[in-house]
C-alpha cells in the first residue's frame, strides 16, 4: 500500500507526524508576522502604489505617455503582458500536468506556485486593459448586444481569442486553487482561537467537514480539473503567440511560435517559482518539505524547457536564412547585429547558456546557484519578449519609418509597479493562507516521508509469527 | 427525533481502515468517516459509490461547445458577416479553423465551472455553512468513524463498543444527534 522504492530520496525530511505537518504550516499563519514580513510588505506596497499612480496618470492623460511611436506601436506593455502570462504557466503545470503524471514532489510546491500563477495572470491582465486607454469600455471585448448595429467583436481575431483564453485561464486556475484550499482552511478554522480568525476561516472553508464521500468527490474534481487545465495551459500561451504569429511582420510570422512560447513560459515560470520558493522555505521554516530534491527536480524542468527554447531560437535563425526571404533574413540579422544587439545577447546568454549549467549535478543541487540562475532566467525571458516585439517592429519595410524605442518613466513605473503589486499579493497569501497543500502532503507522508519510508517493514516481519495481519 | 451515534477516533488511517474492514465483515454499518485527507481505499469498504461528477463535467463541456458554436455562427455568419482581408464569412465551415480556439476555451470554461459549482452544491459546502465534523482534530491528524445505532439494529451499543475497542481506537464517544 504505502510503498515506494528505497533508493528514491524522501520528499519529507525528518520525523514528521500528521500533526507536525499541520503545526509547521499553520504556525506562521497563527503567530505574529515577523518584522521582515512588514518590511518586505511595506517596500512592495510602496512600489505597487507607485505603479498604480502611474496607471492613473496614464488613464488620465492617454497612452501617449508611453514611449511608443508610429513605428513601434507595441513595446513594454505587451512585453510585460507576455512575460507575466508566461510566469503564470508554471503554477498550472505543477498542479495540473504533474498531477496527471502522478509526480508527488509537486505537493509541496503546488499551492504557492498556483497562487503565483493567479497573481501573475492578474498582473498580465492589467496591461491589455490599460492599453485600451479607456479602461471603462473594457467590456467592449465581450460579445454583448449593443446599439452599434449590433456590431459584434471579431471572432477571427487572435486578440479576441486572447480575451477568452486569459479569462478562462484565470478563472479556472482560481477555482482549481480554491477547491484545494477549502480543506486546508478547515484545518486552520478548527485550530483558530481568536473569534475573528475563527469566523473568517469558517467562511473561507465553506463548512468543509472531511466526510469520506466529500473526499471521493474532491479527488475526482481535482483530477478532472487537472485534465481540463492541462490542454488549457498549452492553449493559452499558444494563443498568446498567435497575437504575433498570425500577423505578417517579419520575425513574427512563424509557425514555430506556439510550442516555442509554451516552452518559454514554463521555463520562466519555473524560474519564478524557484525565486519565490527558495526565499519562502527559509522564511517560513519549510525546509523539511521543500528541500534540495524539489529544487533539483525544478532545475531539471528549467534545463529541459531552456533547451527547447534554445533550439527554437536557433531554428528560427536558420529558417530565416533558409527561407530565402530577404525581409525575414534581415529581421534576424538586425536582431543579432543591429542597434538592439545587446538585448539579443542578453536573451541568448540568459536563456540558452545559463540553463545548460544545470547538467552539472552539484550546480543544480546548489541553492545559491539556483537562486542566481532563476533571477537570470527571468531577466532573460523578459528580454526574449522585448527582442521579439521591439526589434521586429523598429525596422519595417520602409527605411524612412525606421525608429528606436525609448521607454518613458511611465513605462518603467507601470512595469516595476506590477512587480510590487505581485509581491503585495504574494506576501498576503503567505501570511494568511496555508502555503503548503496540507491535505495532499499528509497523503504522501507514509510513502515518501523519511521516517516512515526507511522504517523496517513491520508487516512482513510479523507475518511469520502472527497470521492476523 | 434524537439519534444515538458512536464516534470512534483513531490516530492512523491504516488502523481505521483495518478496523472498518473487520467491522463491516461482522455486518456493522459504518455511516461516515471523517478524515483530514482522503484515505485511499476506504470508499468500497464502507460502501461509498464513486462520484458521477466526471459525467457532469462532460455534460457541461458539451453544453459549452454547443453554445460557442451556435453563438459564433450567429455573430459571424448570420447577424453581421464580417469580411476581413477579403476573406468573408459565408458559412461557418469556411472559417471553422478561426473558431477553434474560442470553442475550446469556452468548452473548458463551462466544464470546469459547471463541475465546480455542482461539486459545491452536492457537498453542501458554501460560504456561511457551519462545519459538521464531530471533533476539531479530524481536520488535523485524527480520523473518526461514525456508527449510528438505528442502522445497526442487530447489535446494541455495548456490543458495538466492545467490537470497536478491538480495532485499536484511541477515543470513543457517544452522542445524541438530531
Amino acid at each position: 500500500m504505502h510503498k515506494e522504492s528505497a533508493i528514491r530520496e524522501p520528499l519529507i525530511l525528518g520525523h514528521k507526524t500528521y500533526h507536525d505537518v499541520t503545526e509547521d504550516v499553520c504556525r506562521p499563519i497563527e503567530d505574529k508576522a515577523p518584522k521582515m514580513w512588514y518590511i518586505l510588505f511595506g517596500i512592495a506596497l510602496i512600489i505597487g502604489l507607485y505603479g498604480v499612480g502611474c496607471i492613473f496618470y496614464l488613464l488620465g492623460t492617454g497612452i501617449g505617455v508611453w514611449g511608443l511611436n508610429k513605428t513601434i506601436g507595441w513595446a513594454w506593455d505587451i512585453t510585460n503582458f507576455v512575460w507575466w502570462v508566461g510566469i503564470g504557466h508554471a503554477g498550472t503545470l505543477i498542479s495540473a500536468v504533474l498531477l496527471l503524471f502522478r509526480q508527488k514532489w509537486r505537493m509541496a510546491i503546488n499551492r504557492s506556485a498556483e497562487a503565483m500563477t493567479i497573481f501573475a495572470v492578474f498582473m498580465a491582465g492589467l496591461f491589455p486593459l490599460i492599453h485600451m486607454g479607456r479602461l471603462w469600455v473594457g467590456y467592449w471585448t465581450l460579445p454583448l448586444p449593443n446599439q452599434f448595429g449590433s456590431l459584434w467583436v471579431n471572432f477571427n481575431s487572435p486578440l479576441l481569442w486572447d480575451v477568452f483564453a486569459i479569462s478562462t485561464y484565470l478563472s479556472v486556475s482560481l477555482v482549481f486553487w480554491y477547491i484545494g484550499l477549502i480543506p486546508d482552511f478547515a484545518t486552520i478554522r478548527d485550530r483558530a482561537k481568536k473569534p475573528v480568525s475563527k469566523k473568517m476561516y469558517s467562511i473561507l472553508s465553506f463548512g468543509w467537514s472531511g466526510r469520506a464521500k466529500h473526499w471521493n468527490r474532491f479527488e475526482l474534481v481535482s483530477l478532472v480539473l487537472a485534465g481540463l487545465a492541462t490542454p488549457l495551459v498549452f492553449s493559452v500561451h499558444s494563443i498568446v503567440s498567435f497575437d504575433f504569429a498570425t500577423s505578417i511582420v517579419p520575425g513574427w510570422h512563424t509557425t514555430i511560435f506556439p510550442p516555442y512560447f509554451v516552452a518559454g513560459a514554463v521555463f520562466s515560470g519555473f524560474a519564478m517559482v524557484q525565486t519565490l520558493m527558495l526565499v519562502m522555505r527559509k522564511a517560513m521554516g519549510l525546509e523539511a518539505y521543500i528541500h534540495t530534491k524539489h529544487v533539483e527536480y525544478m532545475n531539471i524542468v528549467i534545463m529541459v524547457t531552456g533547451s527547447i527554447v534554445g533550439t527554437a531560437y536557433i531554428t528560427e535563425l536558420f529558417i530565416s536564412w533558409y527561407s530565402g526571404v530577404e525581409y525575414e533574413a534581415y529581421a534576424f540579422i538586425n536582431r543579432a547585429t543591429g542597434p538592439y544587439w545587446w538585448a539579443y545577447f542578453a536573451m541568448m546568454t540568459c536563456n540558452v547558456v545559463s540553463p545548460q549549467l544545470m547538467w552539472f549535478r552539484p550546480l543544480r543541487r546548489s541553492l545559491i546557484f539556483t537562486f542566481i540562475i532563476s533571477i537570470v532566467v527571468n531577466i532573460g525571458m523578459w528580454f526574449e519578449r522585448y527582442v521579439i516585439i521591439v526589434t521586429s517592429l523598429h525596422r519595417d519595410y520602409l527605411p524612412s519609418a525606421w525608429s528606436m524605442h525609448y521607454p518613458s518613466h511611465i513605462d518603467i513605473g507601470v512595469y516595476i509597479g506590477t512587480i510590487g503589486l505581485f509581491f503585495v499579493f504574494f506576501l498576503l497569501f503567505a501570511r494568511y493562507f496555508p502555503v503548503l497543500a496540507l491535505n495532499e502532503v499528509k497523503t504522501i507522508l507514509k510513502s515518501s516521508g523519511e521516517s516512515y519510508k526507511n522504517a523496517p517493514d513491520t508487516h512482513s516481519h510479523n507475518d511469520a509469527n502472527h497470521s492476523t495481519h | 427525533m434524537a439519534e444515538r451515534v458512536i464516534y470512534a477516533m483513531y490516530d492512523d488511517d491504516d488502523v481505521l481502515k483495518d478496523g472498518a474492514k473487520m467491522l463491516v465483515a461482522k455486518g456493522v454499518k459504518i455511516s461516515e468517516v471523517f478524515s483530514p485527507f482522503p484515505i485511499h481505499g476506504i470508499d468500497p469498504i464502507i460502501g461509498i459509490k464513486n462520484t458521477r461528477l466526471g459525467i457532469v463535467a462532460f455534460l457541461f463541456g458539451i453544453t459549452g461547445l454547443m453554445l460557442a458554436t451556435i453563438g459564433m455562427r450567429f455573430f459571424m455568419v448570420t447577424d453581421w458577416p464580417m469580411n476581413i482581408g477579403g476573406k468573408p464569412n459565408f458559412a461557418y465551415l469556411d472559417n471553422l479553423l478561426a473558431f477553434v480556439p474560442i470553442t475550446f476555451e469556452f468548452t473548458v470554461l463551462c466544464a470546469a465551472h459547471g463541475m465546480a459549482i455542482t461539486y459545491m452544491l452536492r457537498n453542501k459546502t458554501l460560504p456561511g455553512i457551519p462545519a459538521q465534523n464531530p471533533d476539531p482534530r479530524t481536520t488535523d491528524d485524527k480520523f473518526v468513524m461514525e456508527i449510528r445505532l438505528s442502522e445497526n439494529t442487530k447489535y446494541n451499543s455495548d456490543e458495538l463498543e466492545k467490537m470497536l475497542r478491538e480495532t485499536g481506537l484511541i477515543e470513543l464517544d457517544q452522542k445524541d444527534i438530531k
